[in-house]
Order: C-alpha cells, then structure tokens, then sequence
C-alpha cells in the first residue's frame, strides 16, 4: 500500500516536471473585482485573445503557453501577493496591473525575482523606479500628454487653458505632467479643477471652468467620472473645445454621456477605432465576436503585453528574465516584421513605450480619427 | 453671480434627492430599531431592476420603471424585513447593523457579477434640456427633483399625522408595546416602513441615475451622504431628513466653488462630527424620545 | 470548566503551529501567514470596542493608516521601527480619544457614523498633504528592522519579527482584559445597567477601550509598513475597515481568540473559494449574515456549542456561552 502511494507520488511528480517543460506559464494578475474591474477584466480578455493566437502560431520558443489569472481585488496589498504566489507558481512573466497604485507596489516583487513584467498603468513613476524588469504597454502619461501639447499650441493656438481632473493617482499624474507641459509651451492654465472619484454632481466644476472661460479644457479622468462631467458640461453649455487623453472618447464614455460626447477630442495611444490599421482592426473583431462588446484601450493593452511578452522571448531563445530585460530595454519592433504588437513600438532604457499615436474626436456619437501624432 | 445661482441651484437639485434616500434611512431606524448600512445599496439597486426590466423583458421604460418600484419593495421592503431584519433584531441592534454591511456587500457585488463591472447609461424621466435661469441652466430635472421631494415630506407627514394608519405607525415606532395593547398591529406598521423606504430609495435611484449612472459601487458615495444628511438634518423628523438633503448638496458645490475643491468631500463629514459634538439630536430633531 | 492546564496547552500547540507554519513554504505562502497575523492584531484591537465594550468603529483602518504613516516617516528618518512604532501607537491611542469623545457622549451608534466619517477625512488628508504623505502615490522604500543579530530583511525573519510582536500584543491583551478594569468591561458587556448601578463610569471605560484598541490597529499599520514597505491611502480606506469588522464578527466578537480565527478565515477564504472566481465576496456575505441569524456569537461561539453537544461534561465557561454574543 505504502509502496503504491509512493509510486503514483512519483508519476504524479515525474508527470507535473514534464508538464512544466513543455509550458511557459504567465501570471495574468489584475482588477477582476473592485472598483478596477472594468479595466482588469478587459486587460485579462485581451490577454485571452492574445494567447490563444500565441498558441496556435506555436507558442514562446515552441512551448505552449499556459496564463493563470490572479484577482487583485484592485487592493495594491493583495495585488503584491499575488504577483509573490504567480511568481511562486512557476511564471516565467507577469502581465499587470492596470492600476498604477496597485503596480507600484508588486512591481518589487516582480523586481527581486528578476520576472519581466508588462503593466498597464500610465503613471509617471512607475518607469522612474530604475525597475529594469518593468514595461509598459502603453504610453505613460508623461509620454502621452505631451503630444497633445502641439495640438493646444499649433491647432487651437490657445494662450490660456483650463485642467479638469479626478483626485486619485492617476489623475494627478496626468494633471501634472500637463501643468508641466503648458509651461513649458508658455501656455497659461487659469483654471486648476479637482473632482472626487465617484463624485455626484459636477456643477461647480463646470461651473468654475465657465467663469474662467479658458479657450480649451485638458479633462483627465476615469470612464464614468468623464461621462459625468461630459453631460453636466453640456447641460451648462460650457463652449470651448474639451480635449482629453485616452478616456474621454472612449466608446463607453460615448454610450453613457449620450449625446454629450459629441465634439470631445482625444490623444489615445492605440485605439480600436483606428481600423485602418490592419491589425488592430482584426483584434477588434475577434474581441467582439468572443466577447459580444467592443474592445477598451484596456483591452488592447493586455493583448500587446502578452505578444510583446513571446516576441522578445523568441528573439532571447530562452526563458531568462534577465536576458529579456537585457533584450527589450531600448528594442523596437516593427510592425511590419512583428504583426500583432499593430504599431511600430519601442521600449526605452526604463522600460517607457513609444509609438506612433491618434488624435480622434467624437463625431456622430462615434470616435473618429482626425490625425495621427508620430512617436515621441 | 450666475455661477452661484448655478452652483446653489444644482446642489438643491442633487440635495434633494439625497433627501430622500435620507428619509428612508430615518424612518427604518426609527421605527424599526434599523440602522441600514446597506442604504446607499438601496438606491443602487433599482436602477438595476429596471435596466433588467427594460434589457431581460424588453419591457417599455414607464414600465420596467413601475417594475422596478414593484420589484424593489418586494426584495428591498419586504424581505429585506422578513429575511435579515426579523431574525436578526432580537440578536441586538449591534448585530444588525453588521448584517446590514454584509449586504451592503452583497448586493453590491450580486448586481457587479450577474450585470455589470461597468457603469450603464439610464433614459431620464424627465428633460434634461437646460433653461436659462438668470444666467443658470437649470433643466426641468432638477425643477421636478426639488418638487417631488417636496411633495413627498409634506404628503408623508400628512400621511403619519392624520391618518389612522399613519398614526398607529407612530405609535408603534414610539412605543410598541403600548400600541400592542391599543390594538396596533405593529409588525404590520413596521412592515409599512419598510415598504415606504423601498419606494423612496427607488424614487432617489429613478432621479439620480439618469446623471450618475448606473453602477454597483454608486451606493458607497450615496449611502454615507444619506446617513449624514439624515444625522445632520435630525433623524427623528422628516424634514429634518430633507434640510439635511438639501444642506449638504448645497454646501458640496459651494465648498467646491469657492473655497477647496481637494476637500469638497471632508465638509459634510466634519459637520457630522459638529453635529454630533453640539446638538446630537441634529438641527430640526426634537431631544425627546423618537417620533416617526 | 476547561482547565487551565488544558488550555495552556493548546495555546502552547497553537504556538508551535505557527511556528512550524511557514517552514518549508514558498514565499507567498509566508506572505499570506505574515498578512493573517498583522490582521489579527488589528481585529484583536477592534474586538475591544467592538466585543468587549459594544460598540462598532468603522475606522480601524484609519488607524492602521496612522500607525503606517507615522511608523514610514519616523523610519524613512533614519529611526529605529522599534522607537517609532510606540510613537505610532501613542498617536493612535490619542485620536482614538479624541475621536471617541464626541461619538461616545451620545446613546446610540453614533461612534459607527463618527468612525465612518473620520475614516474617510484619514484618507482625504493622507491624499491631498502631499508634502507629507506623498499624496496618491503614497511611501515607499521604508527599511524593515534591523535587531543587530536578527535582521528581517528576508520573508521568513519578517514573519518570526511579526509573530514575535503577535504573542507580546496578545499578552498584552490577556492582561488588559483580565486585570479588575477588564473585569468592568465584562460586567459592562452583560449587564450594562447593573454595571452603571455598581458605580461604574462605562462612558469612560467604553471611551478608553476605543482608544487601546485604535492603537493595536496603529501597531498592525506600523508592521504593514515593513511588510508592503510602501504604503498609499487607498490600502487604508472604509472598505478595509469593515473587511477588519467582519474579521472579529465571523471569529466571535468578545472571544479572546475570535480575532485570529475571523482574521484567518477572511484573508484564507479567498485561496478556499477560488473555484468560485467572482462569486467568492457573494457567499461570504451570504455566509456572514446566515451566521448572523443562526450563531451571532461567531465561529468561537458554534465551536463552544459543538463542544457542549458532545462533551456535554465538561462546561464552557459561563462568560463564554453567554457574552461572546453581540449585544
């Protein structure tokens, strides 16, 4: 008896070793409930696409590619252990989180253990660690709106702006990289507006804006927050352009402002309504067809982290978390060559992303593309 | 001075209907020894049910809209009572309160799973077209806020002071077994307040979700403003409840205007702890013992 | 009666088990049981107020953001965690008494809307005086203790420093509930008019036992604080409170080992319920209110009962049958 348990524990063990020689596991951690749920969820489902796709053209240097989700609950202390036990568990990458506060903590664990990791946040200070195995999937929002910031002085020659953004971490990054950047193009901001997250009535933010009366607003804020402002906005008939980054146009911003969307503008990284481009436009309709919605910028994110994630360990040739940090930090990938990353992309030395970007405006209830922003 | 106007307006407008989210919450703590921690929950809610009754049964919005009033006075009123409240009471006011947090929860996450993460557009009752109003846009929206809740105070305590239902409620909640004895039933007159903070938490979810949207978490911000309006403004009156409502709505945006929009919300808050400090009873509430 | 002997002995074995626990386990594993014991220091603080003095705080939390926040700055100073940790604990136990003071001048449960309120003011200030706090993006880089020959730079140290720091709090604990002024409390707990009518003064008694347990939730902040070493608000907001509320609930508030069963439960609950992905949050509250309904005096509390049906000789003691209940 005590033989036979002895021998099926060795089958058992001797079976789970094969297994993992044969499969490169990624940790897939991030918001799945909490209030970051909406953007978890779409990070994981691109994901989703991505390593089915993974698969079936081979998987990372020829082994299947097998992703376990974790739930950070979108609390940065459960999201620090999870990473710990996706680490613990065998991964050989980690993808997330989305929100920068949660990344900025279990992006040291992800440090110590030498694992890359590719993380959907937008906050300055996550590439300003000295963290090498940390890259973005999108632009940071010191890369992002930056690139507005031609489209204010050129396009609107604007000389006095108004910022609306919401209090939390990631709307204080963006308000202050674009105070930063205003002064430096000699633009004036006269009107300085904070909002609560999950805020109630934004009366007296439009309100401010309207007595001010600057010739365009920055408006950095979550989806319903955006949506909030959007209709309160138009109930007060505020006049001037509104222009955000990323959000703002977002399509489901759109379906909750209603109407109030109309005209808004937008800098976003990579949109899922730029279907020009081929293989974004491919990307969107698979997440539909699986999924039954449309695709968030999300959505995109994950998918790019988990192809960018195979590319550059194919190009390695080995499951080495240093090797890959040696290997991306300052690598381009081409579209042309390397189909699914969808845009030319580059990674700096601290693991910022750059590639070419979109200005699109909302024109009959839809986001249109009006000009395309190189890579900064 | 049209930007006071707009913010004094508005702020009435959104004060209103956390109004009467706070009456509710007076009347359940009041007459039902209640204190419901899930009652930003319950304004969440029925909004939901008539999003199901408009998307699942395809039904027209002034029907999923009496559907949801229907469906939240069953689940929200009635076993909410039958189910939670009546086993629970008699464990002591403590226990319940927790209880009522575990379905804060609960609910909170039932709609987050079986519905959505994310937030849900929701057809207004009314126009939100804006009129000028000496240099405000004030919409008829918030016009018909302000008056429904209006309403409301006065015909509830009309309702509670001259009729014989209402005053056998007041007795019940004042002292139950008294009532008992003068031939009140009392579990029938608690269930009726009940059923009444159902229907105003779906009139407040019908009023406010068309502007804040559907979404799960919408309870925790209006759940806390409603237990501060009803503390601040006095919990044993209604229209304590409703200068509560208003008063806090109002001060929100005037805070937000003109002196710190980084601590708009710590001003309701501080003046809870005021309240509490230097008349507990709140700013209409009577010091003697409870009246409905 | 169960006899001390006895009961020495099981928490001798309870000793040994977390001693053993994290042997051999892999980091999150030590991680998690790290995690456990800093909550249950935090919910052996609130089962004070909460299960001792009857009365609910929603901002233990905030504490915990007290402690973590004056334990970071004093450290990232150049203090010793063993100097700025009672330091933490004093700043805790202070504006627990100031806090306390208003709430607790009132019948009723307004120390639940008071604790509500100043939880959410703790978050407002630590996001907007970034000055000090660093405002969203919180503190980091906070140095673990450095005991000379011990150091708790490692998973595994840490656990021993936090276990170590466990058994002194419960100690302390032990003594506070067992000492004459402890006994008030239990007197308070059963029968708070008789209480009244013996003389004793409950608003002071209740106030101070808000304030000893507001500073246990400071010194599980000031060890969350070496643990995460970065802290920002959002980890400290009202959501958390009520998760370290229904800690000491589920283990059986008033029960001196409630805090760590509850705590326990809550923070393993999500690791046994993981088949049931988004669902977990909805059983546990379901859970947690059919508890309510059936066994309001908590998971300790079914235990005794099971122990009465089937060791029906041996008696569970009087206070435990009877006040580990909510009242």
């Amino acid at each position: 008896m005590k033989k036979s348990l002895a021998a099926i524990t060795a089958v058992l063990l001797a079976a789970g070793s094969a297994y993992a020689q044969d499969t490169v596991k990624l940790g897939m951690v991030a918001e799945l409930s909490g209030a970051g749920a909406p953007a978890g969820t779409n990070w994981r489902d691109g994901v989703k696409i991505a390593v089915e796709e993974i698969n079936a053209a081979g998987g990372i240097l020829k082994k299947k590619v097998e992703v376990t989700d974790y739930d950070t609950q979108t609390d940065p202390q459960v999201s620090r252990a999870m990473v710990q036990k996706a680490i613990d568990a065998g991964a050989f990458a980690i993808l997330g989180t989305v929100y920068s506060g949660s990344t900025l903590v279990n992006m040291l664990v992800a440090q110590q253990n030498s694992t890359p990791q590719f993380v959907g946040s937008e906050a300055p200070t996550v590439v300003q660690k000295g963290n090498p195995f940390v890259y973005r999937t999108s632009s940071g929002a010191q890369k992002g709106i930056p690139a507005l910031t031609p489209y204010f002085k050129d396009t609107l020659k604007a000389k006095k702006v108004g910022v609306a953004w919401v209090n939390n971490e990631f709307g204080k990054g963006g308000r202050n990289v674009f105070v930063e950047e205003m002064k430096k193009a000699g633009i004036e901001v006269i009107a300085d507006v904070a909002s609560e997250q999950a805020q109630t009535d934004y009366a007296s933010d439009v309100a401010k804006l309207k007595q001010a009366n600057p010739e365009a607003v920055f408006v950095y804020m979550n989806q319903e927050e955006s949506a909030r402002f959007l209709i309160e906005a138009k109930k007060q008939a505020l006049p001037m352009p509104l222009i955000g980054e990323v959000t703002l146009t977002e399509a489901k911003v759109i379906e909750l402002a209603g109407g109030a969307a109309e005209g808004a503008i937008a800098h976003v990284g990579v949109t899922a309504t730029a279907t020009d481009v081929p293989g974004i436009g491919a990307f969107a309709k698979k997440f539909e067809e699986t999924f039954k919605r449309k695709p968030t910028h999300d959505a995109i994110k994950g998918y790019v982290g988990a192809w960018a994630t195979k590319y550059v360990a194919d190009m390695v040739g080995k499951l080495d978390g240093e090797a890959f940090s040696k290997k991306i930090l300052g690598l381009c990938l081409k579209a042309a060559d390397h189909p699914k990353i969808l845009l030319d992309t580059c990674w700096d030395k601290t693991g910022e992303m750059s590639r070419p970007s979109f200005m699109v405006q909302v024109k009959n209830g839809a986001p249109v593309v009006i000009g395309t922003v190189p890579a900064n | 001075m049209s930007q006071f106007l707009q913010v004094l307006l508005s702020g009435l407008a959104t004060g209103s209907i956390y109004a009467l989210a706070a009456i509710g919450f007076a009347l359940v703590w009041q007459a039902a020894q209640t204190v419901n921690f899930a009652q930003g929950e319950f304004v969440m809610v029925p909004a939901f049910f008539v999003l199901i009754g408009m998307g699942f049964f395809g039904m027209p919005f002034w029907l999923a809209l009496a559907f949801g009033l229907a469906l939240s006075m069953l689940v929200l009123g009635y076993a909410f009572k039958k189910l939670i409240v009546e086993p629970i009471l008699p464990h002591g006011g403590i226990t319940l309160i927790i209880a009522t947090m575990a379905l804060a929860i609960l609910l909170k996450e039932t709609v987050k799973e079986s519905y959505s993460a994310e937030a849900q557009p929701f057809p207004a009752l009314f126009s939100n077209a804006p009129m000028n109003f000496f240099g405000a846009a004030v919409s008829i929206q918030d016009i018909l806020n302000l008056i429904v809740s209006l309403s409301i105070v006065v015909v509830l305590t009309l309702f509670l002071n001259r009729t014989r239902t209402g005053r056998s409620m007041q007795a019940a909640a004042q002292n139950p077994a008294v009532a008992e004895i003068l031939g009140v039933n009392v579990k029938r007159m608690v269930l009726y307040t009940f059923l009444i903070n159902a229907a105003l938490a779906s009139l407040a979810a019908f009023l406010i979700t068309p502007v804040y949207l559907a979404k799960f978490s919408n309870g925790e911000t209006i759940g806390l403003i409603a237990f501060i309006a009803a503390i601040v403004g006095g919990f044993n009156q209604i229209r304590g409840a409703l200068v509560g409502g208003l008063l806090i709505g109002v001060l929100d945006n005037l805070t937000a205007t003109y002196v710190t929009a980084q601590y708009r919300a710590a001003l309701p808050l501080v003046l809870l702890i005021m309240i509490i400090l230097v008349r507990p009873q709140g700013i209409m509430g009577t010091s003697e013992g409870r009246s409905v | 009666m169960m006899a001390g002997k006895w009961r020495w002995l099981l928490v001798a074995l309870l000793l040994a088990a977390a001693v053993a626990a994290p042997l051999g386990q892999k980091s999150y594993i030590v991680y998690v049981l790290t995690s456990w014991l800093v909550f249950a220091i935090a919910a052996m603080g609130l089962n004070l107020t909460l299960g001792y003095a009857g009365q609910i705080s929603l901002a233990q939390a905030s504490f915990m953001a007290i402690g973590a926040y004056v334990t970071a700055l004093l450290t990232l100073a150049g203090w010793h965690w063993l100097i700025a940790t009672p330091l933490a604990l004093l700043a805790c136990f202070v504006v627990g008494l100031l806090l306390g003071y208003p709430a607790l001048r009132v019948k009723g449960h307004f120390l639940a809307f008071v604790t509500l309120a100043f939880n959410t003011l703790v978050f407002l200030v630590l996001r907007n005086e970034e000055w000090l706090t660093g405002g969203s993006y919180g503190l980091s880089g906070m140095p673990r203790p450095d005991l000379g020959l011990f150091t708790t730079m490692r998973p595994l140290p840490f656990y021993y420093f936090t276990l170590a720091v466990t058994v002194i709090a419960a100690l302390a604990m032990w003594g506070i509930v067992r000492s004459p002024w402890g006994r008030a409390f239990r007197a308070l707990r059963e029968n708070p008019i008789r209480a009244e009518s013996l003389g004793l003064d409950t608003r002071r008694i209740t106030l101070l036992a808000f304030a000893i347990g507001s500073a246990y939730g400071g010194l599980a902040g000031a060890l969350v604080t070496s643990l995460v070493q970065f802290i920002e608000p959002a980890s400290f907001g009202v959501g958390h409170s009520l998760r370290i509320l229904l800690m000491v609930v589920v283990g059986g508030a008033g029960s001196f080992f409630g805090p760590f069963l509850g705590s326990g439960v809550v923070i393993l609950l999500p690791e046994v319920l993981r088949f049931t992905e988004g669902y977990y949050l909805i059983i546990y509250a379901v859970l947690v209110i059919v508890m309510l309904i059936y066994a309001p005096e908590g998971l300790i509390g079914i235990g005794a009962r099971l122990k009465m049906k089937f060791f029906s000789r041996s008696q569970v003691r009087a206070d435990m049958s009877q006040g580990a209940s909510l009242k």
